[in-house]
């Protein structure tokens, strides 16, 4: 029995002193392998009785595990260190930058464009588009400015060579043609806003040859100058995200509104510091009125039944307004600086649910 | 339009301070846009007297001062002017007041030793004008110590109008008088339009050969003396910053701000025979009164003697008939013109007057003959004469018109009820008659008032004078709570593909529509109709036929910045031809310089035209296309890159092109290379087909796995990849789910002309585990069928 103590005892301080892996299975292969000395042992039963045979196999059975047993728990711990020297091994410099990727931006016009259409779209606006290049009817005559009216000497148009019915083509001076021809092509109730391109041949630090604009028209039986200064207020305070944003209508003149009203937001411009809100200063935002009845005519309604209000506002001042932005003209530099600094996320798509300041 | 608090009260009585009148005016439409005030301003400045002027002892050029305030007490001051001299009188501020040409506050100062306890101004110094080579010398008889902005006429608040075209009416100050005593703010003064007996027959007579005046009338009046004109009427023209001139020219400037009526008095010693207005001759020419030649246009309306041309109607008279101060006799004229002829001339000329302003406009048609009365009243009173009968050519035009009003209308359209006497009341102070009429209100607008149409101008009056405050925000009613989508489909996909681009990291542009006419040429031939006539400059000349045509050059433009590594986009219009139909939505980019910028982890990589095709393709299938079924062609146009470009179809419909931009393009427009673009075309994508409503079709999953075969192929260096991986997925549909391309090889190992392709074959088993021979059967097929389609062979 002894000489099974002394073997044990050997064979355990072989594995505990294997010092990694390799060492373990040389341990394991002296002990347990085909050559080894437990295996030599159990060969050796085939000479005994087999009473004898019996509890010398479980004598040795019993060593058997008890050296595979420690040979597993020094496996576990080897394994370990070598895992924790493969990690440390392993180990980069994080404040590394990631690989380089470029971020993507979407310009404030676009934004501002998306979050005008987000509130009108919940006051159960559709969006009406129209062309660049307008002919006179739609972008002068039918909106109630003929030829020589002073009016259309104010646009500051800019003109292409004539069509072939001899009528002015030109670059449209504002949205408004887009209104008349959603009422020529669209039976009333109409509720639209059309944002797009405009031109006018002007070019100052705060005046772009081309620039943004907004137009708004509701055409119904009962619709009023009431319904039009509650639309605005709603969108204003919802735009600007501000609850008690005051809006105030003054008189104007604007040939295919009547009665007409230029928009105004309330402020502040105390220490040459603009801040909306209701500050008992004014900013004007837009134009708008009553469509005059000369233009439903023009558009084929009867205006003893129809009638409506229509709108218009700079998207750039708009922008500019809300998002802080000074300078016009650097809306259309495409300075890669000012696109990455002025412009937005990609997935940032306006919508109410998530609100619409930025 | 600038006025007077002073002038206005001359029409106005009325006892409403400064602001009161203010907010009123920009509540009735008249919006102030600027309130001068200068009495307020120079309210600490005094008349005072130099009593004494020694020279400083310490200074040369500096004189030491004692001034009479009328303080009671004489001040010390040090003074640097050359006219300070003992006995003049001058303008003087104590310490504590504000210099009002810089703002800063006077202040007791010591000069080269001795102290200095005020100032003598100079005109500058006050901003009365630019001069500043001494102090200001007052005369005589000034009163020293009392306010020198009151003794000088400056005390009267200067108000500025931004008037809209529509109210010609308010391009005089009696015009704006009576909106503001229609609003309450007063009472409109009477004005004497009594007749003025003429002492003679009318010597020089007027004949209408034009249809661009209706009526003239014509007055001499003999023996005046034209001299300066007296102060009051010197002090309004000098608040509005004219320059007075002699009482007969200011005369007629009062007039037009006035009464916004223009006149104009010829020089009768310098007229030859009678007047004649009729239209111009290409080339007849006048001298005007601005000492300016003119040569006419034909057509305009002139006004001629017997000598010829000798005023443009209602926009500039002549010099060489104009008044001087020798003048002894004067023809009056006042007459009414035809608002789209001046308006006509005075563009053709280029000439803005006072006169053209308001004739344009549109000038009262009735009381030319009052206002003769009124005129020649004033000139006989500030010049003395004798005035003749008045020689009256053509006739008042017919302006009364009926307009029906239904008082319910003004809630209907404005929103607010207001009383039908108010209404009335309204109306009535405005100048409009108004009668009843079977329960409508029958209104004949004021002859003043052209811009007065219908019942929506009427209302408008209404609720103007009513107050638009007044008008309560109502909310738009709603059918429903939950609109219908506001965006069309079309609309739609291109807000999707700005934010797909964005999200692949492009930067979006919005950029001009219009190019110089050299760049246009670049993308393709320039369309003579897309040409502006009259451009703002010569680089936004053309409508852009692409938007490459001005993103490439932004590209550029950051480069020379120092920012080379560009990715921008825009979404916008591109132009074929200036029909309804001939604008483009069109998704384009740029993107230049390095795809992988320098970085620690791995190589860089210049862009290249797979950049931009995966543009176009993500543009694409974030648009809804079947991009899996495009086809690759290779007719990109001229702008691009013939060997590096493509266009993306459906059979014949174009999508979207791609690649490498053209050397020649790049050195024309001076950018570095090199640039890749795309451009897609957003309404060419096909819509999404509505039936089956919103339901996606089922997806079928195989619970096989699916087996990967590698294959390499020899081919032809010319044989497009594309054709090879048609042909694998062509050799068993059935079995073959996806094809690609993972290696192309030419080099050591392949012999010249030829190329490797290597492709990746999945097969996906639907209904059991393919066995060995299966598999092999199917590589088989795909062997022979991209060798039979390419003539490839399978490389060994």
């Amino acid at each position: 029995m002894t000489s099974l103590d002394a073997l044990k005892s050997d064979l355990l301080s072989l594995v505990s002193g294997a010092s990694d892996l390799p060492a373990l299975e040389e341990a394991r292969v002296a002990a347990l392998g085909k050559k080894g000395r437990i295996t030599g042992l159990m060969g050796d039963m085939r000479a005994l009785s087999p009473e004898e045979r019996k509890e010398r196999g479980q004598q040795l059975n019993a060593l058997k595990d008890e050296v595979a047993a420690a040979i597993e728990a020094r496996r576990g711990v080897l394994a370990k260190e070598a895992l924790a020297r493969r990690l440390e091994a392993e180990r980069v410099d994080v404040t590394l930058p990631a690989r380089p990727e470029a971020q993507g931006r979407i310009h404030p016009i676009t934004q501002t464009i998306d979050e005008i259409v987000a509130i009108f779209a919940a006051m159960g606006f559709t969006v009406a588009e129209g062309p660049e290049i307008e002919g006179e009817f739609n972008n002068f005559t039918a909106l109630n400015m003929p030829a020589n009216h002073p009016a259309r000497q104010m646009h500051d148009t800019f003109y292409l060579p004539a069509a072939p019915d001899g009528t002015d083509r030109v670059l449209r001076t504002h949205t408004s043609p887009v209104q008349i021809r959603t009422m020529l092509a669209e039976k009333p109730p109409i509720r639209i806003i059309a944002p797009g391109r405009t031109y006018r041949s002007d070019y100052d630090q705060t005046h772009t040859p081309m620039f943004h604009q907004v137009e708004a028209l509701v055409i119904g039986e009962d619709i009023h100058m009431g319904h039009l200064k509650g639309t605005l207020l709603e969108f204003a305070r919802a735009f600007f995200g501000i609850d008690d944003l005051p809006v105030r209508f003054r008189p104007s003149f604007f040939p295919f509104t009547e009665p007409s009203a230029e928009i105004d937001i309330g402020c502040s411009r105390k220490g040459g510091e603009l801040k909306l809100g209701n500050f008992g200063d004014w900013l004007e935002i837009g134009g708008s009125g009553m469509v005059h009845p000369k233009v439903l005519e023009n558009c084929g309604l009867d205006p003893s039944r129809w009638q409506g209000f229509a709108f218009g506002m700079g998207i750039e001042r708009m922008a500019m307004l809300k998002y802080g932005i000074p300078d016009l003209r650097t809306f259309f530099e495409a300075d890669l600086r000012w696109l990455k600094h002025y412009g937005f996320v990609p997935l940032d798509m306006p919508n109410l649910a998530q609100g619409l300041g930025r | 339009m600038k006025f007077s608090l002073s002038w206005l009260k001359a029409h106005l009585d009325t006892d409403a301070s400064l602001d009161t009148i203010t907010d009123k005016l920009t509540a009735l439409g008249l919006e102030v846009e600027g309130v001068e005030d200068r009495g307020r301003e120079l309210a600490a400045f005094r008349i005072a007297h130099v009593v004494s002027a020694e020279k400083h002892p310490n200074a040369d050029k500096l004189k030491l001062c004692m001034v009479d305030a009328g303080t009671g007490e004489l001040v010390q001051v040090v003074c640097g002017a050359p006219n300070a001299r003992a006995g003049i009188k001058g303008v003087f501020a104590l310490p504590g007041a504000v210099i009002p040409v810089d703002g800063s506050v006077l202040k007791v100062g010591a000069i080269r030793g001795v102290e200095s306890r005020g100032m003598l101004c100079s005109e500058r110094e006050l901003k009365l004008s630019d001069e500043h080579n001494g102090i200001i010398e007052l005369p005589e008889d000034a009163p020293v110590g009392a306010s020198f902005a009151e003794w000088r006429g400056l005390n009267d608040p200067v108000i500025e109008i931004a008037l809209t075209p529509d109210r010609a009416d308010c391009a005089g100050v009696r015009g704006i008088a009576r909106d503001l005593a229609a609003a309450g703010l007063g009472t409109l003064k009477p004005q004497d339009t009594s007749p003025v007996p003429g002492s003679f027959p009318a010597p020089v007579t007027v004949r209408l050969e034009t249809p661009g005046c209706y009526q003239f009338a014509a007055r001499v009046i003999r023996g005046v003396k034209n001299g300066p004109s007296p102060r009051w009427l010197q002090d309004r023209l000098l608040a509005v910053g004219l320059r007075p001139i002699s009482a007969l020219v200011d005369i007629t400037n009062l007039f037009s701000l006035d009464q916004a009526r223009p006149l104009h008095v010829f020089d009768a010693a310098k007229l030859r025979g009678d007047l004649l207005l009729k239209p111009t001759a290409e080339g007849d020419s006048f001298l005007a009164l601005n000492g300016k030649e003119y040569a006419c246009p034909a057509g305009l309306v002139g006004i001629y003697d017997d000598s010829g041309m000798v005023s443009l109607a209602g926009v500039m008279g002549g010099e060489t008939t104009g008044v001087t101060e020798a003048t002894t006799d004067v023809v009056l004229e006042v007459a009414l013109f035809d608002p789209v002829m001046i308006a006509k001339a005075g563009r053709a000329l280029a000439i803005d007057s006072d006169a053209r302003y308001r004739f344009e406009r549109g000038v009262d048609p009735a009381g030319v003959v009052a206002a003769v009365e009124q005129a020649t009243r004033l000139i006989l009173d500030l010049c003395g004469g004798e005035a003749g009968e008045t020689f009256i050519a053509g006739a008042e035009p017919e302006w009364r018109r009926t307009l029906p009003l239904r008082p319910s209308r003004v809630a209907h359209l404005g929103g607010v009820d207001v009383p039908e006497a108010e209404q009335v009341r309204i109306l009535e102070a405005l100048g409009v008659e108004v009668r009843q009429d079977d329960g409508r209100l029958a209104c004949v607008p004021p002859s003043w008032r052209a811009d007065i149409h219908g019942e929506a101008d009427l209302v408008e009056e209404v609720l103007r004078v009513h107050g638009f405050d007044q008008i309560p925000a109502t909310p738009l009613p709603r059918d429903v709570t939950t609109p219908k989508p506001a965006l069309s489909g079309t609309q739609r996909r291109v807000s999707l593909a700005k934010r797909a681009l964005a999200a692949r990291g492009l930067l979006e542009a919005v950029t001009w529509s219009f190019v110089p006419h050299e760049v246009a040429g670049l993308f393709g031939q320039v369309n003579p109709d897309l040409k502006l006539l009259n451009p703002i400059s010569t680089d936004l000349a053309v409508m852009r036929p692409s938007i490459l045509a001005t993103l490439i050059g932004a590209a550029g433009r950051n480069a020379a910045r120092g920012f080379p590594d560009v990715g921008l986009f825009e979404v916008g219009p591109a132009f074929r031809d200036p029909t309804d139909k001939g604008q483009d939505t069109v998704a384009a980019g740029v993107r230049a310089g390095a795809a992988v910028s320098r970085n620690w982890a791995g190589p860089t990589r210049a862009v290249d035209v797979f950049d931009a095709k995966a543009d176009a393709v993500a543009v694409l299938e974030a648009a809804g296309a079947p991009t899996a079924n495009l086809q690759v062609t290779r007719d990109a146009p001229d702008w691009y890159h013939p060997g590096r470009s493509g266009v993306l179809r459906l059979g014949p419909t174009v999508l979207a092109r791609f690649g490498e931009v053209h050397p020649s393009i790049l050195e024309a427009l001076d950018v570095a290379g090199p640039v890749v673009a795309f451009e897609v075309f957003l309404e060419a994508v096909p819509a999404p087909k509505k039936k089956g409503g919103t339901a996606k079709p089922l997806l079928v999953l195989s619970p096989f796995q699916p087996v990967d075969r590698d294959f390499a192929f020899l081919v032809d260096a010319g044989i497009e990849a594309d054709k090879l991986v048609k042909a694998a997925k062509g050799a068993d549909k059935a079995l073959i789910s996806d094809v690609f391309v993972f290696d192309v090889y030419q080099g050591s190992g392949v012999e010249p002309g030829k190329k490797s392709v290597a492709l990746s074959v999945t097969l996906q088993p639907v209904d059991k585990t393919l066995t060995d021979a299966e598999i092999e059967a199917v590589a088989g097929k795909v062997v022979a069928a991209v060798a039979k389609a390419t003539g490839a062979s399978l490389r060994t």
